[in-house]
């Protein structure tokens, strides 16, 4: 390479510095969030006693700070670290990584305050409201300019592979993350879904589905496939495999989405293909799993005493076996049992807290001691945090997979007499009570691990000295020339602009076949003439039961098995939710079902109850709301919603807004009445009011005739 | 209950066939690439994360010794 003059440029690190330590404090701030929702499940006192506090807000919060947060600027801090070395240039413009930077903190700060207030959407993993939904996409999309920005102006003339899984997860996020966001502002905190029903359980789980694998799993692909190697000193081991891991996982979603939700509707012969190709796509996520193992091949020595590639050992095979597990989920038999379970809630954490955990951790601790200069303050305080992560991992699990067993068995078990052996739901959840406790104590290891983590790195810090621009050179790029026999591939990943329109292009395939088929949805969806709009009062209890997160425990859909119409009643219809503006379906059991509560029981039963749940139910888990009898609404924005929902195709009359707040006092004073009746005195503008009008209106509709409606 | 109504609407068989064809040809394209690819091209983008500490990149292309 004699004659060719090297460009200097650098390395800038600090930006990799302040996403790493925004990744330790948020990650403490969500794992803490994290064992308070756990203790509450055991513990409702442990609400606090306030509403901000209470499980049901508090989830969310744990599941934004965790996922976004904490992962989220992990998956910065290793992009801006490693993109700019494999490319051989500097960020493309500071400005854009200092505006990514204080635009995510900005946007996890406003959701710190946001969801405990109760300003949510209720769907899950996208709760935020949508100004801040309009800034996430404004962030992002200046990260991705970023990105593109580097490439365009990089000195190596090839893509790693790690680059390829950054694109690929920008570009599907915003995808994602745009269409599953699209409703109808009612004000600056609250809006409407832009679907309704089945129709937004379709796009909500399209999303979540694919938002799972494309923040939690292929950005860390991207960076096991650099910080692996990295750390381990030897090149992957199969950089092949590594292709093949990439383009299988870029295209599973096209054939695995619509294959999740149409696979009866195949003809036999696609069937057979698929179920061959289903067990063949267990190999790229394996593969690549093995791929990180055999990296390690002759390395196993270092294995032993290195806690950065202890961590990343148990990393990788965390994510082979949650690849392993959700393909599992997704069979029906399986379905059947886990669905609604603390399986769910395992499954998710041993991606989340092994995976995402402890790759992140690795990371860090192979990055503090280089950007330092200096090593690792405490080996033995890291392997102290390897362990105490590890166990946590496992009394984690363990206890939710058995408690998940237990309580679907305990659901399912009809008595000789062909009743339900266990009718009471809260008999099943007062048995798996010893479970919750185990996993809390799981959550609380965890994070005393991660405690001692930032303790090291403080410390690692404190006896370095900081290098905030790290010098380099390399050749300038040297304009290309085409050579015979060069396969289309090589030339598309030297064009990284192609290369992203490609991948593009790849998801958005998979995005419209399985889009569409949702949109048709919308006119299949048998209609039920009995069913109506909420009345504004059941309206404002609607969003009530929305703000305060009850979907986190509550489902509102009953699966049609004898186990569970012998429950709750009534299998729940696709034609009943077709004014559920967002859908309400929830995805965990930790109370039973409410499709069906309306009418079960007297306005003054769910009164007591919410104020104080065990009154009515010794033993219960659920929090009291002791203060949604003396929380008043002042129903101002009644007219408001009324006319959003009109303009999603909610069929009120034609100047219904006008009189809805009539409509609605006329309602409150009759539960008003009711409960005076039980001896008990209550304000008609209080929560409590507008909560019960919602929970007796639900699932009733069906056994109504059309004449008796309220709104015609 | 989705599977129920999406299998209502006509011809809806046609997306998951769609996908899957595309799948399985693209899939088959790429791995006939993979297992034919240049060696000296995998090695090269194997070390791109091991050469940041030599700055001497070797460029497999124009080092055709």
């Amino acid at each position: 390479m004699s004659g060719v003059t090297l460009e200097k440029f650098s390395y800038d690190n600090k930006i990799v510095k302040y996403f790493g330590a925004a990744t330790l404090i948020w990650g403490l701030a969500g794992m803490l969030i994290g064992v308070l929702a756990a203790t509450q499940l055991f513990l409702p006192e442990a609400n606090l006693g306030n509403p901000y506090t209470t499980y049901g807000r508090i989830r969310p919060l744990h599941t934004n700070a965790v996922i976004f947060a904490f992962v989220g600027n992990a998956i910065f801090a290793g992009i801006y670290y490693s993109m700019p070395r494999l490319l051989k240039a500097p960020m493309w413009n500071k400005t854009l990584s200092w505006f990514n930077f204080w635009g995510w903190q900005l946007i996890i700060l406003s959701a710190v305050i946001t969801l405990p207030l109760g300003l949510t959407t209720s769907k899950e993993y996208a709760e935020l409201e949508w100004p801040i939904d309009i800034a996430i996409a404004v962030v992002w999309v200046s990260f991705g300019a970023n990105m593109i920005g580097t490439l365009l102006t990089r000195r190596e003339k090839h893509m790693y592979v790690a680059i390829w899984f950054y694109l690929a997860s920008f570009v599907t996020i915003a995808v994602l993350h745009i269409f599953n966001s699209l409703a109808l502002p009612v004000s600056f905190f609250k809006s409407y879904s832009a679907y309704a029903g089945v129709q937004d359980a379709l796009v909500q789980w399209w999303y979540g589905h694919n938002a799972v694998a494309f923040f939690l799993t292929t950005p860390f692909l991207g960076l096991m496939y650099y910080f692996l190697p990295k750390a381990a000193n030897r090149p992957v081991y199969s950089y092949k495999l590594s292709i093949v891991h990439f383009w299988s996982l870029i295209f599973i979603y096209i054939w695995a989405g619509p294959h999740h939700l149409l696979y009866t509707a195949l003809p036999e012969w696609a069937q057979v293909l698929g179920v061959a190709f289903s067990v063949m796509l267990i190999a790229p996520s394996w593969g690549g799993m093995v791929n990180g193992l055999l990296t390690l091949r002759g390395a196993w020595d270092k294995v032993r005493v290195d806690p950065v590639l202890k961590f990343m050992v148990v990393a990788v095979t965390a994510y082979g076996m949650a690849t392993f597990e959700g393909p599992l989920l997704s069979l029906k038999s399986v379905n059947a049992i886990a669905h609604y379970t603390d399986w769910i809630v395992a499954h998710v954490h041993i991606g989340g807290l092994g995976w995402n955990g402890f790759l992140t951790f690795g990371m860090l601790y192979w990055l503090w001691p280089r950007m330092w200069k200096t090593n690792l303050y405490s080996v033995r305080l890291a392997n102290t945090h390897f362990w105490l992560g590890t166990l946590g991992i496992l009394f984690y699990a363990l206890p939710m997979y058995v408690a998940a067993l237990t309580q679907s068995l305990m659901w399912k078990e009809f008595s000789d007499m062909g009743r339900l052996a266990y009718p009471n739901f809260l008999e099943t959840v007062i048995q798996i009570v010893p479970m919750y406790m185990l996993r809390a104590i799981g959550g609380l290891l965890y994070l005393s691990g991660a405690i001692i983590m930032v303790y090291n790195l403080i410390k690692t810090a404190g006896q370095g000295i900081f290098v905030e621009e790290e010098m380099d050179e390399a050749p300038a790029l040297a304009k290309y020339q085409s050579q015979a026999g060069e396969y289309w591939h090589r030339a598309w990943e030297r064009k990284p602009i192609f290369f992203t329109l490609m991948a593009t292009v790849a998801i958005l395939i998979g995005g419209i076949v399985e889009i569409i088929p949702t949109i048709l949805v919308k006119s299949n969806v048998p209609t039920i003439s009995s069913v109506q709009p909420y009345t504004p009062l059941e309206l404002q209890g609607r969003d009530l039961y929305i703000a305060n997160g009850c979907v986190g425990c509550h489902s509102q859909m009953i699966r049609p098995f004898r186990s569970e119409t012998e429950r709750y009643g009534e299998y729940s219809k696709a034609g009943e939710f077709v004014y559920d503006r967002p859908f309400l379906w929830g995805s965990k059991r930790t109370g039973p079902d409410l499709h069906r509560i309306g009418g079960k029981y007297p306005d003054s039963w769910h009164y007591h109850h919410m104020v104080d749940p065990r009154s009515m139910s010794p033993g219960s888990l659920m929090p009291p709301y002791p203060w949604m009898s003396t929380n008043t609404l002042s129903h101002d924005d009644i007219g408001a919603k009324i006319r959003t929902l009109q303009k999603l195709g909610v069929p009120y009359p034609e100047g219904y807004d006008e009189i809805a707040r009539a409509d609605l006092e006329k309602q409150a004073d009759q539960v008003v009445e009711n409960l005076k009746g039980a001896g008990i005195e209550v304000a008609p503008n209080s929560e409590v009011v507008a909560l019960i009008a919602y929970l007796q209106r639900l699932g009733t509709d069906i056994n109504k005739e059309t004449a008796d409606l309220p709104i015609r | 209950m989705q599977k129920e109504i999406l299998r209502t609407i006509e011809n809806v068989e046609i997306y998951p066939l769609i996908s899957l064809i595309i799948f399985v040809l693209f899939f088959i394209g790429m791995f006939w690439w993979v297992v034919r690819v240049d060696q000296k091209y995998i090695d090269h983008m194997k070390q791109l994360p091991m050469n940041e500490e030599h700055q001497k990149t070797s460029d497999h292309e124009t080092n055709k010794n």
